[in-house]
């Protein structure tokens, strides 16, 4: 049943057309509505992207009074014939987001003033270059930009706008650094975004609690900056200097994660703001114990939700105390095998090695020769010990024993904090050192994670089916946690090569999921990996997370087209 | 101090200075910046130069690294950081609350901490963060009389003598100063280490001595360098895109830009 919306609704003046018959519609037996499409940039593409014609006379979906820029629920009410004119089923199709309507026109000059009217004018931005930098992340996706983006200065001002959107039904998508890696901030609906990051306070530092609150405008290298001096660290370090709320908020992990754990486990609590604009506090309002048991973790569910139940607008997150002595070490292998091999044995000998990281041959010779240091181009493991003298003593024993035993090279290590940082931000180039195997070319990173006991399998098949697709994917990854990246780097105007890589990364992903891993170990589901999330979870817990969703944001409106 | 090789190392520790906060403010009145609720931290130059005397005794070429620093009470904290660090001792010229020493007090100050506790090598930040002055190194070496070495980012001891690399606008220069001597730290000169709580922990035990600044027979301030006016850099105005090139020049003639 399709009911023609209201004449004055502000998003979508004009019913869109209806999925024309040629598309192809893959509706499962039994569901209410249409699987959509899952390959990016074919809905907005196709559609005309011009805005809609103003119709005159037409009132502003604006709201009633002004509320105070306080932590407080906003006081207007929407008036009847605004919810007349932004009625849920005045959309076009029974399910507001699993329809496969192609990307509405803009939204109206009366909605983007009552935007201004919350935050001030020039914090909201209607600029094409400003909403194209908001529109696509350090991903693949094609950039899909917002209609407007919105820089909002306190947490009351975001749930105002919030609560403005979602009176509109107007799609939102939070943003904080733009450094993912799946798309997670492309408006592929277009709409709001939101871009946290002038909230930028850190507040309620405890050096007794291990505990420090931020706000989404803060990263994790500046909250490092900022506790220098206090004996304390926040270790999680993915890549890029990202945001802390936004990490929370893909439930990101870096080369710490082997001992200290990824971020899930060190979020306290989280200050949501949900779709309709009303304030939740997952662990309770100015709480951060460092363990509870009251009612379901709400702050589980929300680390690592992508944006699509609300946005994070504060993270209490637990610190740990800087490590009293550390070494570093590198160790070549023979092969692949003997290296992940080797990694095996020492998580099954209990050394406590903090950060453990694997580069494949091709790998290895890039990150030496892009940061100048002499790296043989074997498989290596970039090792670090942390802890007291005398335990790094042992620890480094240990250590040698183990490599030698998988015929790995005899091991020098470096003490000083020059050294390691060398070592280090060698590592941590190797996006860019893969990038310079092929000058010109794109790169794509996978992202997958699979028990201990079966990494050493799923890396060689890996392995060899790179070899045999003949693709360029120089392999570097945390195996402490079972989790390897494959940075493909390829010539994104060659259809060929493109569907090659597409078909790598399916079976990559399916390889992982039949050795009962999971598709995505820390990039998040974002636009690409939907259909993987569907095998990983089956159908019951698409459903269940599904039902979630629907509780939470039964308009669709926070950061549609992602995770589900 | 009289006796052993290499002596002490005296080291400067400035007062805590406002770490570089994100939106600086003019202060009302336009005389300067906003300091209240700024965090306030150690001078990042003087953190090298700690650093530096850190690595010069763990390496056995010194004896004992005293921090030292001219300012209020609340630089006794900044002064705990150093102690985690790893100096041995601190001292702090206390002055009241409220009095701004400038770098000619701090000179001062630190000269008379010089002839009381005598060490063979001072060494200090470049410059603060808050003023740039780049000049109590130099006042404190003519007070001294000592040889100066500033800007260094390499430093080797030698027997009676310190062996320095200077980064000058023309390159690098190398000196050789006699002991004792003033060196200034620039930044390439090491990478300073992060404190770690057992040595916080630890640091809180270590002497911290307290001395009045009139007991040295400085005044501590005012500094006589007055800041008649702060301004911020005007606000950048909106650009305009052209059509052509005429439109461009004609603009460019309106404005009196050509």
């Amino acid at each position: 049943m399709v009911r023609a919306p209201g004449p004055r609704c502000p998003r979508r003046p004009r019913a869109p057309p209806r999925r024309s018959p040629a598309a192809p519609c893959r509706a499962t037996p039994g569901a209410r509505w249409c699987a959509r499409r899952t390959a990016p940039g074919t809905w907005w593409a196709s559609s005309p992207g011009a805005a809609a014609p103003a119709t005159p006379g037409r009132p502003a979906c604006t709201p009633a009074s002004p509320s105070s820029a306080t932590g407080s629920t906003p006081s207007w009410r929407p008036t009847e014939a605004c919810n007349k004119r932004c009625h849920p089923l005045s959309a076009v199709s029974l399910s507001p987001w699993r329809d496969g309507r192609e990307r509405g026109p803009s939204l109206s000059p009366d909605f983007v003033e009552a935007l201004r009217a919350v935050v001030g004018a020039p914090n909201v931005s209607t600029a094409t270059a400003v909403r194209e930098q908001h529109g696509h992340d350090e991903s693949m996706h094609p950039c899909a930009p917002p209609d407007v983006v919105v820089w909002p200065q306190a947490v009351g001002q975001v749930q105002e706008l919030a609560a403005l959107c979602h009176r509109c039904r107007v799609p939102m998508v939070p943003f904080g650094t733009g450094t993912g890696l799946e798309g997670g901030v492309n408006a592929v609906q277009g709409g709001v975004c939101f871009d946290l990051s002038r909230m930028d306070a850190i507040a309620e530092l405890s050096l007794e609690d291990f505990s420090v609150t931020v706000e989404p405008g803060v990263t994790r290298k500046a909250l490092n900056k900022h506790l220098r001096g206090t004996g304390l660290w926040f270790p999680v370090d993915p890549g890029a200097d990202a945001s802390l709320c936004g990490m929370a908020a893909t439930g990101a992990s870096g080369t710490n994660a082997v001992r200290y754990g990824t971020m899930r486990p060190n979020v306290l609590n989280l200050r949501v703001v949900l779709p309709d604009g009303r304030l939740l506090h997952t662990a309770g309002p100015r709480r951060q114990p460092r363990k509870r048991a009251a009612g379901y973790d709400l702050t589980s569910l929300f680390v690592g939700s992508e944006g699509t139940l609300g946005f994070l607008t504060q993270a209490t997150l637990r610190l740990h105390p800087l490590p009293e002595a550390t070494a570093v070490t590198v160790a070549s292998f023979p092969s692949v095998g003997a290296a992940v091999a080797c990694t095996v044995q020492v998580l099954q000998a209990a050394v406590p090695v903090a950060r453990i990281e694997f580069l494949d041959e091709v790998m290895a010779d890039a990150c030496g020769r892009f940061s100048q240091m002499e790296l043989p181009a074997a498989a290596t493991l970039l090792l670090e010990l942390h802890g007291s003298r005398r335990s790094l003593a042992e620890q480094q024993q240990q250590m040698e024993e183990i490599v030698q035993q998988n015929s790995g090279s005899s091991l020098a290590w470096a003490e000083g904090l020059d050294e390691r940082e060398q070592l280090w931000s060698m590592r941590h180039n190797a996006w860019y050192a893969a990038l310079a195997l092929r000058p010109g070319c794109q790169g794509y990173s996978t992202d997958v994670c699979v028990p201990i006991s079966r990494l050493p399998d799923v890396v060689v098949e890996t392995k060899q089916d790179l070899q045999a697709s003949g693709l360029t994917g120089p392999m570097v990854g945390h195996v402490g946690d079972g989790n390897f990246h494959c940075i493909l780097v390829f010539n994104s105007q060659d259809p060929d090569e493109a569907q090659r890589i597409h078909a790598f990364t399916q079976r990559l992903g399916r390889r992982a999921l039949a050795a009962g891993g999971t598709c995505t170990g820390e990039h998040g589901v974002g636009l690409g990996k939907r259909a993987l999330l569907q095998e990983e979870l089956g159908q019951e817990g698409l459903d269940t997370l599904r039902s979630i969703k629907a509780a939470l944001d039964p308009h669709n409106l926070m950061n549609p087209g992602k995770v589900l | 101090m009289a006796g052993k090789p290499w002596g002490a190392h005296l080291r400067q520790v400035r007062p805590p200075e406002p770490a570089v906060p994100p939106q600086v403010r003019v202060a009302p009145g336009g005389a300067g910046v906003q300091t209240q609720g700024v965090k306030h931290g150690l001078n990042p130059f003087c953190e090298i130069a700690l650093e530096e005397a850190v690595r010069l005794r763990e390496g056995g070429k010194a004896s004992e690294v005293i921090a030292v620093s001219l300012g209020t009470k609340a630089s006794q904290e900044t002064l705990r950081t150093a102690l985690a660090v790893g100096a041995d001792r601190a001292v702090l010229a206390e002055v009241t609350e409220g009095a701004a020493p400038g770098p000619l007090e701090v000179a001062s100050a630190l000269a008379a901490l010089a002839r009381r506790l005598q060490p063979q090598l001072v060494l200090l930040g470049k410059q603060a963060i808050d003023d740039d002055c780049n000049q109590t190194a130099q006042l404190l070496a003519a007070m001294l009389d000592w040889p100066q070495g500033t800007f260094i980012s390499r430093l080797e001891l030698e027997s009676g003598a310190v062996r320095v690399q200077r980064e000058v606008d023309g390159g690098l220069e190398t000196l050789r100063l006699r002991l004792p001597a003033v060196l200034s730290a620039d930044l390439r000169l090491n990478e300073p280490r992060y404190a770690t709580l057992p040595n916080i922990m630890k640091a809180k035990k270590k002497p911290l001595e307290v001395i009045p600044a009139s007991d040295l027979g400085v005044s501590g301030g005012p500094s006589r360098l007055k800041v008649l006016q702060v301004q911020e850099p005007p606000a950048r105005a909106g650009g305009e895109k052209v059509e052509n090139v005429e439109t461009l020049v004609e603009k460019l003639r309106q404005s009196g830009r050509i």
